[in-house]
């Protein structure tokens, strides 16, 4: 029941990063068991992501994209259907990292910025021992490279919403991920901020780490990603960028909203 | 001085003096999770629900801490399998069995001769009945707590600030959860004497919010609080003392008030500090 001391290191070579199996999620509200009718927040999700690919995941509001996220971090259990990581259960790993949206995480909370990436070390410090050297060596350098070492020392409610999201990438790189999960990062961050983003993820491909990003933006989608994920409670496309923004899947997806909201979006 | 030390020539006001300082670091310490998890109704209840337990024990002799604790353990667990599932939500779970197991206890008590008093002595604690035998188990089980605390300081930290990184670094949530309920079960237990039942939420509350509004760490919100809980006790068991006021409600009128002073005052994110702002910005 419980994996008390589990060792992550059991990365089947030439396995897919992320394969998920025929997965599909159903909506569940507390206290409705009784309900006839299921309807499905995902339905038959089947798809692999190669190691160090970097995948955006667009779709329209309530199409499942953040279902998609949690549902790989293991916080939703799926209805049916595998997910593997390195050909093994992801229950398995530990090395999965995932950045919530902002309105997500509690900013009074009394931590600073170096607390928080310190939490990504929780497993490799282990039970009942403190953070030893080499973890505040990491904590440090995780910080350095998303450009944040200056606000180590900050409580996290004094951030700028750019600078929330870096630090918690930094927690991602802190606990060593080969699967970056990106809940809408950008919505409602300023051009250079969400640049300062793109340079850490472009970074990012050096270390081959697998990176998946929820986003409501086709234009930035196309421009910084290896293959777009289409999804309305199922997969419309998965390809790269030029295939699937074609107005045949943007119509599929979106039922026509897309021309309301992206005027400048697609089919260039 | 002699007014601060005439009272310690009873043995009786000493006990109880050691009792409200270890009973109020403990409570102020796990009570930042408390506060930090939103559990504050859950406290509450768990107050409640240890009456039957206590009833019992009172009943056939034996020491009421063990009858706390049993009753204590029992509806933490209770609650957390109640919840579990997702088919009943948290403060309905806790609500039912709260309201329950309170009127039982009620019940039972109600048939000892002595209905009135001992009620009085359980509802709202007997800080100057503390006998030695009471203070062993209050040291006993105060250690264990924050020992607890102390261990799984960066596990609990990570299932209170973020549930889905808990998962991804696959720590045992179920079981830290359940863990730190019966952390509160068993604080509840050596709080019984000092505050009572009625009034345990406040310790589990009052000091840990007071201090979450000067400090923006944990190690320090926890220090602050555990200093709040202690002063509380020592001021409260003096006015008692002075004023002839009951103790638990004294203690717990000291924490109340510097919660009010902090709230108005402290700098930064006081309400007059923030009034005084908000004028100067205009």
């Amino acid at each position: 029941m419980f994996h008390i001391g589990y060792q992550d290191s059991d990365h089947r070579p030439g396995a897919p990063n992320l394969e998920l199996q025929d997965v599909t999620v159903a909506y569940t509200a507390i206290g409705n068991s009784f309900r006839q009718d299921v309807h499905y927040a995902l339905k038959n999700i089947s798809f692999k992501a190669e190691v160090g690919e970097q995948i955006a995941i667009i779709g329209p509001n309530g199409a499942g994209k953040s279902t998609l996220l949690k549902l790989i971090t293991g916080i939703i259990k799926p209805e049916s259907g595998q997910i593997l990581m390195f050909g093994k259960p992801t229950s398995q790993h530990n090395c999965i990292a995932y950045v919530p949206q902002r309105s997500q995480i509690d900013w009074s909370f009394p931590v600073t910025v170096e607390d928080v990436v310190m939490m990504g070390r929780t497993r490799q410090i282990g039970f009942f021992r403190r953070a030893r050297a080499l973890d505040k060596e990491v904590v440090r350098a995780s910080l350095e490279r998303v450009g944040a070492l200056e606000l180590a020392k900050k409580q996290i409610g004094e951030l700028s919403g750019g600078q929330q999201q870096r630090v918690f990438i930094a927690r991602a790189l802190a606990l060593e991920t080969h699967l970056l999960l990106l809940d809408e990062p950008l919505s409602g961050l300023d051009l250079p901020s969400q640049e300062a983003i793109f340079k850490i993820l472009d970074s990012l491909r050096a270390d081959r780490v697998t990176v998946l990003m929820a986003t409501h933006d086709l234009d930035l989608a196309a421009e910084h990603f290896d293959k777009i994920m289409l999804v309305n409670k199922r997969i419309i496309a998965f390809s790269a960028p030029e295939d699937v923004l074609s107005p045949e899947n943007l119509l599929a997806a979106y039922g026509g909203k897309v021309a309301s909201s992206e005027p400048h979006a697609l089919a260039t | 001085m002699h007014w601060l030390l005439d009272p310690l020539q009873f043995d009786f006001i000493t006990r109880a003096l050691i009792a409200a300082v270890i009973v109020g670091i403990v409570c102020s310490i796990l009570g930042t999770y408390v506060v930090l998890r939103g559990m504050a109704f859950f406290g509450d209840a768990l107050a409640h629900t240890v009456l039957p337990g206590i009833a019992i024990a009172y009943l056939i002799g034996w020491p009421l801490a063990i009858g706390a604790l049993i009753f204590g353990l029992l509806t933490a667990l209770g609650i957390g399998v109640l919840t579990e599932g997702g088919n009943l939500k948290e403060d309905t779970a806790i609500g039912v069995i709260f309201a329950g197991l309170f009127a039982l206890g009620v019940a039972l008590l109600s048939t000892s001769n002595n209905y009135t008093v001992d009620l009085a002595h359980f509802l709202f604690g007997n800080l100057l009945g503390v006998s030695s035998t009471d203070l062993w188990i209050i040291g006993v089980l105060g250690t264990l707590v924050l020992g607890t605390i102390f261990l799984f300081y960066k596990e609990f930290l990570v299932i209170s600030f973020d549930q889905v990184l808990a998962v991804t670094l696959r720590l045992p949530r179920q079981f830290l959860r359940y863990l730190l309920l019966i952390l509160i079960a068993v604080t509840v237990v050596t709080a019984l004497q000092v505050v009572g039942i009625a009034l345990m939420l406040a310790m589990f509350v009052t000091p840990a919010a007071t201090a979450s509004l000067l400090t923006r760490r944990l190690p320090a919100m926890m220090s602050v609080s555990a200093l709040i809980g202690a002063f509380s006790g020592i001021a409260g068991l003096y006015l008692s003392f002075y004023l002839n006021i009951a103790s638990g409600a004294a203690v717990v009128l000291v924490a109340s008030l510097i919660f009010v002073l902090v709230f108005l005052l402290a700098p930064g994110r006081g309400f007059i500090w923030r009034q005084n702002n908000k004028t100067i910005n205009r």
